[in-house]
């Protein structure tokens, strides 16, 4: 028995390697000395260390320590009120009884087949509900609220509870929404960890909104500062305005910044990973039985 | 739908409904703030899909600007590339279906193969890892190896093989489809693999120890039992992909290649040519032919991919 297993060992610890691999190359490199970087080249095993990058990161704080802020507010916000909107629409839909149900459920089904794009989203969004350059751009379009996890709530309310309880809770004189809150949402606190989860997730690692929806830098979240710092490496310092120390600052050291910048951003989700792997794992295999 | 139907024939029930609204008006209340989102997200831009018919001058307004009927459609088409960003959407979907489809369910089978319970969630977790993480910090980890002093080349082309000079990989396109084929499996093929793990631990015992019993080897349990018994997964999952054959990952398409021109003839689909037409060259016209074109064709798509899963076997299908 054991012996057979040595093959799928090997096979499947080559691939978790590969996986992780292309970190090691990118934290290495951060502590890579600038001109090695210039003149050998990214390696595995630098060829002289150094801790410029961070030493420059944590000189130009401000403008990290306030994309780190709106990364953290708006992924709490945007969880938050993600979370009790989607509930609060997938359990009624998961009610037999209701009247019409069935013709709202359809409306969010068919949101997943049939979209208007980005040309009349954007039209919309920047010039009726004037969002661009809000708070509210990195957190309303199109993350709040996402009809496949409603439809993966929805499924999980109609299979695991019971008809009875609700019917006896209303006989007791409980209200629907009582019901809800009382009954309901105890009974469900698996599929709410699992969703707020895959929110959670979806608004740290989220760039789009930003990219489309901000051209004012003071409201980029660390994916933002991020996405721009590739094509301006410059972005720190030129961003950093009110900030004096640049007179006496060392000079900057664009490549392994970068670089460090990318291992500050991932850290957290590094950190959390191993206490959150096993909801995210189980999530993924709610996810793929169909509403 | 039926029950509805009924519960509206005779003055009798007509009254029942009343009541049960009176009851349920709380439901409805609670739906309100998500069907509010909906609409505005969702079904407000559908009906945003007229501006492609139309000459948009913002000095007239949207629904002021003149009709010019297929005019947009006519330049999107006529120009090269309408044939490229169909060619490349539907090609690497295809290829990341297969690719990305064999992979995983081979990990998951080699996954089923291990004893200690240990291991496989360190596998799983490690696999699973790029999934986590967002295109923008991807297309940093793909820096890191292509760029002129990048692995590949410093430590590898230079470096192993000797050669003078690395290749300059950000404007070569002939390299970009195996590329972004062998990114995006990296990235998402841990999520399949963790499906298909799922629905394989999910078989029965009894069909492997039997055949054990009538002396099997591995690979003929992996091909009579495993393969057929999650055929049925892997047909949801493939019909899923199938149906957004017209829609693509645009971080991938955009982040990872590093927006750059010279290979855009591989790198370019439509979700990024819809972007870099409104946001880059603010031309509303071009982009929301080509957000039409994709709209319709990709619903189309859904509909037709359902209907064959529907006629081959009733309960994978979507709907």
């Amino acid at each position: 028995m054991k012996k057979r297993a040595i093959i799928p060992n090997l096979i499947l610890a080559l691939t978790s390697i590969l996986c992780l691999v292309p970190f090691l190359l990118l934290i290495a490199s951060s502590f890579t000395d600038e001109n090695a970087l210039v003149l050998y080249g990214y390696s595995f095993f630098p060829k002289k260390l150094s801790l410029k990058a961070y030493q420059y990161i944590w000189q130009q704080g401000i403008v990290i320590v306030r994309a780190y802020g709106i990364t953290v507010l708006v992924t709490i916000l945007g969880t938050g009120v993600g979370l009790t909107i989607t509930s609060m629409l997938s359990y009624p839909l998961s009610r037999k009884d209701l009247p019409f149900g069935k013709i709202f459920a359809f409306l969010v089904f068919f949101t997943m087949l049939f979209n208007g794009g980005l040309v009349p989203t954007y039209l919309m969004y920047v010039k009726y509900l004037h969002i661009k350059n809000t708070l509210l751009a990195l957190i309303v379009p199109g993350l709040l609220v996402n009809s496949f996890f409603c439809m993966i709530m929805r499924s999980y309310f109609i299979s695991n509870i019971p008809d009875a309880i609700i019917e006896s809770a209303y006989i007791d004189g409980a209200n629907e929404f009582k019901i809800f809150t009382k009954m309901v949402l105890p009974l469900s606190k698996p599929i709410m960890a699992t969703i707020g989860l895959f929110l959670g997730v979806n608004y740290w690692n989220d760039w789009y909104n930003g990219l489309i929806y901000l051209t004012e830098t003071k409201l980029f979240s660390i994916q933002n500062v991020l996405n721009r710092m590739i094509s301006d490496a410059q972005f720190l310092a030129s961003s950093n305005l009110g900030s004096t120390v640049n007179a006496g600052a060392i000079q900057l050291p664009a490549t392994s910044t970068r670089m460090a910048i990318a291992v500050v951003t991932i850290l957290p989700i590094f950190v959390a990973y191993p206490f959150f792997q096993k909801y995210f794992i189980k999530g993924i295999t709610i996810g793929s039985v169909k509403g | 739908m039926a029950d509805e139907g009924k519960a509206l024939r005779g003055k009798k029930k007509q009254k029942r409904t009343l009541q049960k609204l009176k009851r349920y008006y709380m439901l409805y209340l609670m739906m309100i703030p998500g069907l509010i989102y909906l609409l505005i997200n969702n079904y407000v831009p559908m009906s945003g899909l007229y501006l492609a018919f139309k000459n948009i001058d913002f000095r007239l307004g949207l629904l002021g600007s003149d009709w010019i009927g297929f005019k947009n459609f006519e330049f999107l088409f006529r120009s090269q590339d309408a044939f490229i960003i169909t060619r490349n959407t539907i090609l690497y979907n295809l290829a990341f279906i297969v690719v990305n489809t064999v992979i995983a369910i081979m990990l998951s089978i080699l996954l089923n193969e291990i004893i200690s319970i240990r291991r496989i969630k360190l596998y799983q977790s490690l696999i699973l890892l790029p999934y986590l993480i967002s295109m923008v910090v991807v297309s940093y980890l793909v820096l890191a190896f292509l760029n002129t002093k990048g692995f590949i080349n410093s430590t590898i082309i230079t470096g192993l093989l000797g050669r003078g000079t690395g290749i300059s990989w950000y404007s070569e396109a002939k390299y970009w489809p195996f590329i972004i084929i062998f990114v995006n499996a990296w990235k998402n093929v841990g999520y399949l693999c963790i499906i298909y793990y799922a629905s394989i631990i999910g078989i029965s015992s009894d069909y492997y120890e039997a055949a054990s019993l009538d002396g099997a080897r591995m690979w003929q349990k992996i091909r009579y039992i495993t393969i057929p018994l999650i055929k049925p997964t892997v047909i949801t999952m493939v019909l899923l992909s199938l149906g957004r054959m017209f829609y693509s990952d645009f971080g991938l398409f955009y982040q990872v290649p590093m927006d750059s021109g010279a290979i855009y003839s591989t790198t370019n689909v439509i979700d990024t040519y819809v972007y870099r037409a409104l946001i880059q060259l603010s031309d509303i016209g071009m982009s929301s032919a080509a957000g039409v074109y994709q709209s319709v064709v990709g619903f189309i798509v859904v509909l037709g991919s359902n209907l064959v899963v529907r006629k081959v076997s009733k309960e994978n299908a979507l709907f």
